[in-house]
């Protein structure tokens, strides 16, 4: 027993209690709203944000009235026959850039600064969806520096709220010790009493955030992402609950950074336990299993260009492969 | 055949003349435009680097990367000049600002070495256009000669301005 729904005209059989983002996503490419709280493995998230809005046309086979509203669709469930548009609709287009604008009402211009530029979610849709220019005129909001812990940086001034880290908190370390206090304008991520986020997967809120409120602490000013290579590898971890996939974020022959490996949409794989995450800084801790692919779209992939090693008149000549062995080896290595 | 365009010439050879057969007058003559432009002329060329040219406005020459109102570098360390680079002449190393250093650096990162290879800078300009805290600029002299490779590595201690006091 599956549905149907129709996404910006593009026919889709879904499971039923699927949401709408999810059965976009089961489509793919460009009609999959962007979200920036929603995360497909963390229970709960979503509805925060408001940026995966869109238009329901037709409400369902049985009763074709429109929604009254834009919805959101990583909460709203998918009905039969159900139409949906997102960016054939102006209506969606429209608003998406309104809440591009607030959420940026808070958030500092500080990209060239921030270590998460480059790898945004939140730069990626303003990029994408958002006006040029901000019509704010006031003080940004700002808060008193809280330290966190020797592993992860907290900068709350950047924090949009999304409450993925607090789901990351609940729901994959077995106690919480931080979350959102105060309410409206004043909320803010904080730990209680100032306690350091200490747990065997407290690292994993850094892949999770969707801005740079979380960044990897080790990796700090280290370097820009752009300008390090990525590249997967594994290693037998001890920690159950952790399988040591990850991705190694080289500059030259040292590992900068270590993340959990991110799919299309920006979310983890699998989350990564601490050891892997912040102690194991040298390719001898790992088994390469070769470079990452980026999007050509991706700032990442700026300035890296791939060549065939060996080349191709060296592949079929024994001759040329012997002479340039040394070159080779020193090439391939990474 | 006839020709397709109508710019063929007929050279016309004609024997010289006595005068001209002579080649005296001709030699005389252009000796005397030589010294026309030996005595007469002003120079074409300047007695550079002691003397030099204007430049136009929108000259690009040497990097500099500038200061603040209040005296602070303005470079962040943003690595953007780096990437739009064609030349990949740009290399950073950032760091931190520690407390006590904020009339030393505007933000809370800086570039604790900032280095232009000018052997491979292309003078392009991208650099400046890509900056957004507008810390670069190319408003600098020609670059000048130089002996060894690795004296036209430019660190800091060329390319930043000097502090407004001084």
């Amino acid at each position: 027993m599956s549905v149907k729904v129709t996404i910006d005209g593009i026919p889709v059989e879904v499971e039923p209690g699927t949401t709408i983002l999810n059965a976009a996503r089961q489509i793919g490419g460009d009609i999959v709203p962007p979200a920036m709280c929603y995360y497909s493995k963390l229970k709960d998230s979503g509805g925060k944000c408001r940026t995966c809005l869109v238009k329901v046309s037709k409400g369902s086979e049985k009763d074709p009235r429109p929604m009254p509203k834009l919805v959101a669709s990583c909460r709203t469930t998918v009905m039969d026959g159900m139409e949906v548009q997102n960016i054939t609709s102006p209506e969606v287009v429209e608003a998406r850039k309104g809440i591009v604008e607030i959420l940026l009402i808070n958030h500092p211009l500080d990209c060239p600064i921030c270590d998460q530029a480059g790898e945004c979610d939140l730069q990626n849709l303003a990029f994408d969806h958002g006006a040029a220019k901000t019509r704010y005129e006031f003080d940004r909001r700002k808060f008193e520096k809280i330290d966190i812990g020797d592993k992860i940086q907290l900068h709350m001034t950047r924090c949009i709220l999304c409450y993925r880290c607090v789901f990351v908190a609940d729901q994959i370390t077995d106690h919480r010790i931080h979350g959102i206090l105060n309410r409206g304008d004043h909320s803010e991520i904080s730990t209680y009493i100032k306690a350091a986020v200490d747990n065997d997967f407290s690292g994993n809120v850094i892949d999770v955030c969707p801005v740079g409120a979380l960044t990897d602490k080790t990796f700090r000013f280290k370097n820009r992402v752009w300008f390090t290579k990525p590249v997967e590898a594994h290693r037998d971890c001890d920690h159950p609950g952790c399988n040591g996939k990850v991705t190694l974020w080289y500059k030259g022959e040292d590992v900068l950074r270590v993340t959990a490996r991110k799919d299309v949409y920006g979310e983890v794989e699998e989350f990564i336990c601490n050891t892997c995450r912040f102690d194991k800084k040298s390719t001898g801790d790992w088994v390469i299993e070769g470079p990452r692919k980026v999007s050509n779209q991706s700032v990442i992939s700026a300035n890296h260009y791939e060549t065939l090693h060996p080349l191709p008149v060296v592949k079929t000549n024994i001759l040329l492969q012997e002479a340039n062995k040394e070159q080779f080896e020193r090439e391939t290595r990474l | 055949m006839e020709s397709l365009s109508n710019k063929r010439k007929v050279i016309e050879s004609k024997p010289l003349n006595f005068w001209e057969r002579a080649y005296l007058p001709a030699i005389l003559h252009g000796l005397a435009i030589t010294m026309k432009h030996f005595l007469f002329k002003k120079d074409v060329t300047v007695r550079y680097p002691e003397q030099k040219r204007e430049f136009s406005e929108n000259f690009r020459g040497m990097h500099s990367l500038k200061r603040d109102e209040e005296g602070r570098e303005r470079c962040t360390a943003c690595g953007l000049c780096a990437l739009s680079c064609p030349a990949e002449a740009i290399t950073m190393i950032s760091a931190e600002r520690q407390p006590g250093e904020e009339n030393l650096y505007r933000e809370e990162k800086y570039a604790a070495v900032y280095e232009i290879n000018m052997l491979r800078c292309i003078f392009c300009g991208l650099c400046e256009e890509a900056c957004p805290k507008e810390a670069i600029y190319l408003d600098g002299d020609i670059i000048p000669a130089d002996y060894l490779r690795k004296d036209f590595i430019y660190g800091k201690d060329k390319l930043v301005e000097a502090p407004l006091n001084q």
